[in-house]
């Protein structure tokens, strides 16, 4: 892989987890009852310290790619601080709307519990199976992070997967509410597994994991007595810095602080 | 120049003086996150590995570590935080998980039985730190932080944390 796909397909996994835990950690307080409150905070955790290992050592790549005098500069995504390196937290806190690369799912709103439920269980579903082959990386370091975080991953699976269950074999209320979430979300999911240029040279081909996340969605969906939805046009863009009009609303709350006071800390 | 006279052993036992600022009756030696320490003279590297990728314990650790160093008298620190092989509960130590079950938390059964993706599995038997009961349940598969589930004994009626398996 070379040096600048590299760096984009370090930053794209490390965006998925950013946005997807900044959005859940939107219902902190606000869970439906204490214990899935605490619940959805740890995956944000869990998901916001992934995303940490992934900027570090994108920031790590960055650094190193800049140093040679006069050779031809890295994509350098802004989020340069003045007159210093690139770190983890200026990757978070600098760049802009078209520099992230997170796909569009992990930015759609939560909106009720079981759009929040299913987002989770679409991502992690697919997530899982990623890592699992990264795990085996030549890049050594990319398989640290996905063996580290595949852990995790079980759980955020298995933890969804339970919930989307739990309300497409509830009540006629939470069955409604889940097939409202589907329609909302299934457009969103094509992308996952059409590689952005960066990903193409990376050894996992992602179209491959199509059919066993195909396959996982099919048994919970039947489980949970929710129809498999029909084919429709599916929304793409967000790999490639291109996103939904919600992306600005995350990131000015993600990114105020920093941008109202320059490297401030606490 | 000064060169510090001291052996890994004595270092491990200073170590010992920092605590899991989340679960205060552990030391990082009995969480089984200090992975080496390689002095050179005067310059130190301490090796860990986190528990959990979003611990947000480590910057902590880290820092103590870092002042521990420096009250040693190491000029050149140096810690490395590796992700792999990834840490288990199998690494915390007899002694860790003994002070964890006087605390009040169930220190984390021998057998790893949460690590797979079977649904609604059943419960883990899990022993109630307070009464050493059986009949407990789980409430939660995530409780006050991320590597610990929320646990409540029928018998004894005390809710209770679980540091549970990974
Ligand atoms: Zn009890």
């Amino acid at each position: 892989m070379n040096q600048d796909s590299l760096i984009n397909y370090v930053l794209h996994l490390a965006d998925n987890a950013l946005i997807l835990g900044q959005r859940n950690s939107e219902w902190c307080g606000h869970g439906p009852i204490l214990e899935q409150d605490i619940a959805i905070t740890n995956i944000s955790l869990d998901l916001v310290g992934q995303a940490r290992n992934f900027y570090q050592y994108a920031a790590q790549l960055i650094n190193e790619s800049k140093k040679p005098e006069g050779s031809k500069a890295a994509p350098s995504p802004s989020g340069e601080r003045v007159g210093g390196e690139v770190t983890e937290d200026s990757l978070a806190y600098l760049r802009t709307e078209r520099e992230f690369k997170n796909c569009l799912l992990v930015e759609q709103p939560n909106g009720d519990w079981a759009q929040t439920i299913l987002r989770q269980f679409l991502f992690s579903n697919c997530q899982y199976l990623l890592y699992q082959q990264l795990q085996t990386s030549e890049d050594k370091q990319l398989a640290a992070i996905a063996e580290k975080s595949l852990k995790e991953v079980t759980y955020h699976l298995r933890w969804s997967s339970e919930w989307v269950i739990r309300l497409g074999d509830g009540t006629e209320e939470s069955h409604q509410r889940m097939l409202r979430a589907i329609d909302e979300l299934w457009k969103y999911t094509g992308e996952l597994f059409v590689a952005a240029d960066y990903e193409k040279e990376s050894a996992i081909d992602i179209s491959k994991l199509k059919d066993p996340w195909l396959d996982k969605v099919k048994e919970i969906f039947n489980e949970a007595t929710l129809a498999f939805p029909g084919k429709t046009f599916m929304q793409e863009g967000g790999k490639q810095g291109r996103h939904t009009e919600y992306m600005g609303y995350i990131l000015t709350e993600l990114q105020y602080l920093q941008r109202a006071y320059p490297g401030s800390e606490w | 120049m000064t060169t510090v006279t001291i052996d890994k052993k004595t270092l491990y036992a200073c170590l010992e003086e920092i605590k899991d600022p989340e679960v205060p009756v552990l030391s990082i030696i009995d969480l089984g996150i200090v992975r080496d320490i390689v002095i050179n003279g005067d310059g130190i590297e301490v090796i860990i590995t986190p528990t959990y990728s979003g611990c947000p314990a480590m910057d902590t650790i880290t820092m103590n570590i870092r002042i521990l160093l420096s009250t040693l008298g190491f000029k050149k620190q140096k810690i490395t935080q590796v992700l792999s092989p990834a840490w288990t509960t199998d690494w915390m130590s007899e002694k860790g998980k003994r002070k964890l079950k006087q605390y009040g938390i169930a220190p984390p059964n021998p057998i790893q039985q949460v690590c797979s993706n079977k649904l609604f599995a059943a419960d883990e038997a899990v022993q109630c730190p307070q009464c050493n009961s059986y009949h407990t349940r789980r409430i939660s598969e995530f409780g006050s932080t991320a590597c610990k589930a929320l646990y409540k004994c029928d018998d004894c009626k005390e809710p209770f944390d679980y540091f549970k398996c990974h």
